[in-house]
Formats: C-alpha cells, sequence, structure tokens
C-alpha cells in the first residue's frame, strides 16, 4: 500500500465529521440487515419448513394461547407498573438533592447489568415461602415466588430502568419555569402535572414504556427461576421455546418465534403512532 | 456499490484500516501455530456432558490424563462443559467442538447422529452395554424421618404430596422420572395405557414447580423448603445428601424404578478434524476399566463390572429395574409418545 493513500485519507477525514448521506444510508442498511433483517428473515424461512396445519396446530395449541395471554399480560402490567414508579424515580432524582443521590442514580441501572439468571435466584430466594419477603407474605395468604405474580414481579425488576432512563433527560430539560407559569395563572397542583408536566413527558414515558414492555416479552432468564413453570399457568412464551428447542423442533420454535415477532411488532408499532399521534397532539395544541 | 461512486478512497482507507487492525491476530496466529509445533504432544479433548456428571469427570479426566501420559508419554487436558442434555446436545449440533460426548439420554446423541451426521446413527453399538459404562436409577428423597412414609410410587400420587421434579420437555433427567413413573404403572396395572396414563397425571398434579433442569429441582427441594419428595437422578440424591447434609434428608429406593442409561459416544468427524480420533475412544473405553468403574461407583453411578459393583454394593439398594426398550420400544418411540407435542405429557395438563 503506497503512503499517499494514507496522507489523502487523513485529509478528507479532517474535512467532515460524518461521510455523506449515501455512505451512512449504506452503512445503516448494511448494519441493520445483519444485525437484524437477516435474523429475522431466518427466524421466518426456517418456520416455513412446516405445513400451515403444523403451523397453526403449535402456535394455537392450549399450552401456547395460555403463555401467549400470560407473556403479554405479565409484560403489559410490569411496564405499566414501571411507568408510574419509574417516573417518581426520575422525578425524585431530577428535582431533588439528597444524601446519596448519585449511589441511588446508579442502583438504577443494576438490573442492565445483572445476569438475569442471578435476578431470577436472588427473587425466586427472597419471595419463597422461607424467604426473607416470602416468610411475612406465606402467612398472609400471598404466595409470589413460583405464581404469575412472581413472574410479573421478575419482568418489573428488569424493566424499571428502560422507565428511568428515558424520562430523566428530558425531565431535566423541562424549564421549572413553565410550572411556575401554569402556577402564576391559578392551574392547582393537580392540573400542573396533568395538563403540563405529563404532555410534555409523554413522548419520552411511551418510548421508556415500549422498551419495558419488549425487554420483557423477551425475557426468559429470570423468569424460569421464580416462575413454576406449569404448563397453561405459569409458562410464559420463551420457555415454550426452549421446550420446543430440547426437543430438536427447531421448525416449530421458530413457528412460536414467529407470532411473538409479529404481535410484539404490531404493538410497538401502535405505541409509535399513539407517540406520534401525542407529539401532534401538543404541538398544535402549544400552538 | 451504488451507494458510494465517489467515495472510492473509503476502501483504501478502510482496507489500510483492517491490516491495521489484523497485525496483532496475524502474530498472534503465527504465535500459536509455532507453540503448537514446538510442543505437539499436548493433547486437547472435550467432553461435553450433562449436569449432574460435574463431579464424576472432575476425578475421571485426572485419573485418565495420568493412565494416558504412562501409556503414550503425551499430555492431555481435557475440559468439561455442562448443562441440561438436550441444550448440550444442541450446541454440538450448532458446532460446539466436543470430541466426545456423555450424554443424559440416547436420544440426544441420536440427535447429534441424525440432524447434524457427525456420527453413525448405529454409534450405540460401538462400545459395550450399549455405550453405558454405567448406570442409574430414579430414586425418592425425602425429608428426615420420611413423614409422608413414602415408600413406593403409589405414595407419590397420593393426595396432599407435593413432589418436585423438573419439566421432562427440558430435562433429560425428567424424562427418566417420568418414564420410571408410568413403568411402575405399567407393570403394576397389567400394562394397561390408559391406567399408566392415570397415574402419571395424578402423579403431576402433585407437582407445584416444573424446574428447567435436575440442578434447579434439588434446590427447590433442598434449599427452598418446598416438597415432601423429590424425583432425583439416585447419583443427584446422594450428592444432595452430602451438599446439604445427611441430617436433613434421607434417600428411599422404591422396588421399581427404571434402569437410566447415559450414553457416552465419540464425535468421530469433530475428534477426526481434531486429530483426537485415538484418544476420544481410549477416553471413552477407560471408564469400562477397573479404575473408571471405581471412580463411577465413587460418584453413585452404577458401575458396570459386576465386581466393582460387588465391592460399592452398600451404596446402590437392590430394586426392580426395567428399560426403555422393554417398556417403551426405545427412546425414539417414548419421544414420540410421550413428551412430544400434543403428547401424554402435555395432555397432563390439557383442561
Amino acid at each position: 500500500m503506497p503512503l499517499g493513500n494514507n496522507s489523502i485519507c487523513m485529509a478528507k477525514k479532517q474535512n467532515r465529521v460524518l461521510p455523506g448521506f449515501r455512505w451512512t444510508l449504506g452503512y445503516t442498511l448494511l448494519y441493520l440487515s445483519l444485525i437484524v433483517l437477516i435474523p429475522l428473515a431466518a427466524t421466518f424461512v426456517k418456520s416455513s419448513e412446516l405445513t400451515w396445519a403444523e403451523f397453526s396446530h403449535t402456535v394455537f395449541s392450549p399450552p401456547a394461547l395460555a403463555a401467549y395471554r400470560l407473556s403479554f399480560g405479565a409484560s403489559f402490567f410490569a411496564a405499566v407498573v414501571n411507568a408510574v414508579f419509574g417516573f417518581i424515580v426520575a422525578w425524585v432524582l431530577v428535582r431533588y438533592d439528597f444524601f446519596g443521590k448519585r449511589i441511588v442514580d446508579a442502583l438504577v441501572d443494576l438490573p442492565f447489568a445483572l445476569p438475569t439468571a442471578v435476578a431470577g435466584i436472588t427473587l425466586a430466594t427472597l419471595y419463597a415461602p422461607n424467604g426473607w419477603i416470602g416468610a411475612w407474605l406465606a402467612p398472609l395468604g400471598i404466595k409470589v415466588s413460583y405464581t404469575q405474580l412472581g413472574i410479573f414481579i421478575a419482568l418489573t425488576f428488569i424493566g424499571l430502568p428502560f422507565i428511568v432512563r428515558t424520562v430523566q433527560p428530558v425531565l431535566a430539560d423541562l424549564d421549572s419555569e413553565l410550572e411556575e407559569a401554569a402556577t402564576s395563572l391559578g392551574a392547582n397542583r393537580w392540573q400542573t402535572f396533568w395538563r403540563v408536566i405529563l404532555p410534555m413527558l409523554s413522548p419520552a414515558l411511551l418510548t421508556g414504556f415500549a422498551l419495558a414492555f419488549a425487554r420483557a416479552l423477551g425475557e426468559y432468564g429470570s423468569v424460569v427461576f421464580i416462575s413454576s413453570n406449569i404448563p397453561m399457568k405459569t409458562q410464559i412464551v420463551p420457555l415454550l421455546i426452549m421446550s420446543e428447542l430440547d426437543g430438536f423442533q427447531y421448525a416449530k420454535a421458530t413457528a412460536l418465534a414467529v407470532v411473538m415477532l409479529v404481535i410484539s411488532f404490531l404493538l410497538l408499532l401502535a405505541v409509535n403512532l399513539l407517540q406520534w399521534w401525542s407529539n401532534r397532539y401538543n404541538t398544535t395544541n402549544l400552538a | 456499490m451504488w451507494f458510494l461512486p465517489e467515495y472510492n478512497w473509503h476502501f483504501n482507507c478502510l482496507k489500510l484500516e483492517i491490516q491495521k487492525l489484523m497485525k496483532p491476530f496475524l502474530i498472534l496466529l503465527l504465535a500459536s501455530a509455532l507453540a503448537a509445533v514446538a510442543g505437539a504432544k499436548e493433547i486437547k479433548l472435550l467432553n461435553v456432558s450433562y449436569d449432574p456428571t460435574r463431579e464424576l469427570y472432575q476425578e475421571y479426566n485426572a485419573a485418565f490424563a495420568k493412565y494416558w501420559k504412562a501409556k503414550t508419554g503425551d499430555d492431555v487436558t481435557i475440559s468439561q462443559s455442562h448443562g441440561g442434555s438436550g441444550k448440550q446436545a444442541q450446541s454440538v449440533i450448532n458446532g460446539l467442538e466436543a470430541d466426545v460426548v456423555t450424554l443424559a439420554l440416547a436420544y440426544d446423541i441420536d440427535a447429534i447422529a441424525r440432524q447434524a451426521k457427525l456420527l453413525p446413527v448405529d454409534w450405540q453399538k460401538r462400545l459395550p452395554d450399549n455405550s453405558t459404562p454405567y448406570t442409574s436409577t430414579i430414586v425418592f428423597l425425602v425429608r428426615k424421618g420420611n413423614p409422608k412414609h413414602i415408600k413406593d410410587w403409589d405414595d407419590v400420587v397420593k393426595p396432599g404430596v407435593t413432589v418436585v421434579v423438573p419439566n421432562p420437555k427440558t430435562s433429560g433427567g425428567a424424562r427418566w422420572a417420568y418414564l420410571a413413573a408410568y413403568a411402575y404403572a405399567l407393570e403394576t396395572y397389567g400394562h394397561d395405557d390408559a391406567r399408566a396414563k392415570d397415574f402419571v397425571t395424578r402423579l403431576y398434579k402433585n407437582v407445584p414447580i416444573l424446574d428447567s433442569g435436575a440442578r434447579g429441582s434439588t434446590i427447590t427441594f433442598a434449599q427452598r423448603g418446598i416438597g415432601d419428595v423429590l424425583l432425583a437422578w439416585e447419583n443427584e440424591a446422594h450428592l444432595a445428601l452430602k451438599e446439604f447434609g445427611a441430617d436433613q434428608f434421607e434417600i428411599v429406593t422404591p422396588p421399581l424404578s427404571i434402569l437410566a442409561e447415559p450414553p457416552v459416544a465419540v464425535v468421530d468427524k469433530t475428534a477426526k478434524r481434531h486429530g483426537t480420533t485415538d484418544v476420544a475412544r481410549a477416553y471413552l473405553e477407560y471408564l469400562y476399566s477397573d479404575e473408571g468403574q471405581e471412580i463411577a461407583a465413587r460418584n453413585f453411578y452404577r458401575p458396570r463390572n459386576p465386581a466393582v459393583a460387588e465391592k460399592y454394593a452398600a451404596n446402590f439398594a437392590r430394586l426392580k429395574l426395567v428399560t426403555v426398550e422393554q417398556e417403551f420400544g426405545g427412546w425414539q418411540k417414548a419421544q414420540q409418545t410421550h413428551f412430544a407435542d400434543g403428547g401424554i405429557f402435555d395432555q397432563i395438563y390439557q383442561p
């Protein structure tokens, strides 16, 4: 390689921060194809090995239907609860100063970093009838580990950072003058929150909600430890997929994955539309 | 490329960058090649096994390395990989470079032979005793004093008894446990499939938690304090006694159970590519030697060698053992009837 090339590279590199549109678009397409589209396409191709009858038999079997209900239901409720409490955490972290704030801030990310199996085992141990928390709940007749409630708790745990981390920066940018203005115009606290703060935050909240929801749908590691994995009752879809794989039924496993993908995609699309709509609503309202 | 007509310089830059990045790798590659030539007698084997064999193969690997060194003068380092039997088989099918596999059931090695074609389908005839140098069975682990008086399979299915066992769809050991219960019902109720099905249905009605693997169930039973009885591998039950204390649990051996045969095989194509065929074969054959059998027995696997079995007879209660071939017509058939989609195990949970 002649040295000249190198100097040209340097010269050109200095001219622009990022190369032009076509280069970046090409790179984006290549990257998305390699990382996302090709594996997803392979899933669809693999599941097409099944005949239509086999496919529908697999994806509409009673255990599968029960598993969809549980996976989507528990993920949805976990994301909703996180949207509320994650918002409160973000609010506290942005608006108040207190001793140990940085530590609390770092704690929020912990569910990201912790291997999910560790989270699952820890939660299952805590909430088992002989565990620290479970022992207090057992006399009240509340069972957490090995029930659907346990699955919900595991999914809430792993979803928390998504809400906090998406809402936090938006909240930090939110001028408190807006609230003062609302108050001086006679709005009470509730009105200020409902009509001023929430509309500004709703796009970030929706994004966080969608991320937490999507993450919970795919979660396997922590749930298998806290769930009792009983078919029709506490079996999530990823576990069903794993048991198909263990029987070397790759096509059937991918068929279930395809169903999850399609439903997830539709739900995320709906969230995006909602977000777009709320953005438009806000801007027109403000204008 | 359509998207970069005037940016040809990028390719050159890219090449340069790649060359820069590659340099250390090339050096590393060269260095390791040199090292390989210099110390050519350093042999590496990968044994892909299932969950409860950790302790067994730790001890056996050391013994085999010593034996091989004495016999050939070569050093052999054996790496182990453990996990659920089905998952381990999948990894091998997907390219995990195992020289030998030592799994929980023949069905999983069959899958490697059929799907990845890494070894012939008649692999099980290549070594004595169906290629299973040691056997095991399914026993009951109960709490100290056996408060629920669990002696036989009938006691396990009684209402009010809580049973812990992993999910047969994801655990090899659990499949043996399911088949043991089914075989008991077949033997007891005159080979009536309807009654046997009713029996296993009652059994799984008593199971509150289906862990995905044998170790998971042991932990649920021993540490979480859930369940009156754990259906476990015999060796896993002994291990639990050792690990969690014999003052907490006791082993109950039912009068009838299944002869669990965890088979071993050389993965021909991979071993050939690694040039380890001979040592891999010797590794498995040595399991049948007196020393190999002793190590198996010490780790609570039932040895095939009658003399060694006699020596360790105190560890292994006598019971009637039935085989998958006798009762179920082999693993392929058992899998289809019981564990495939819509099979009898699925029907148990259907409303």
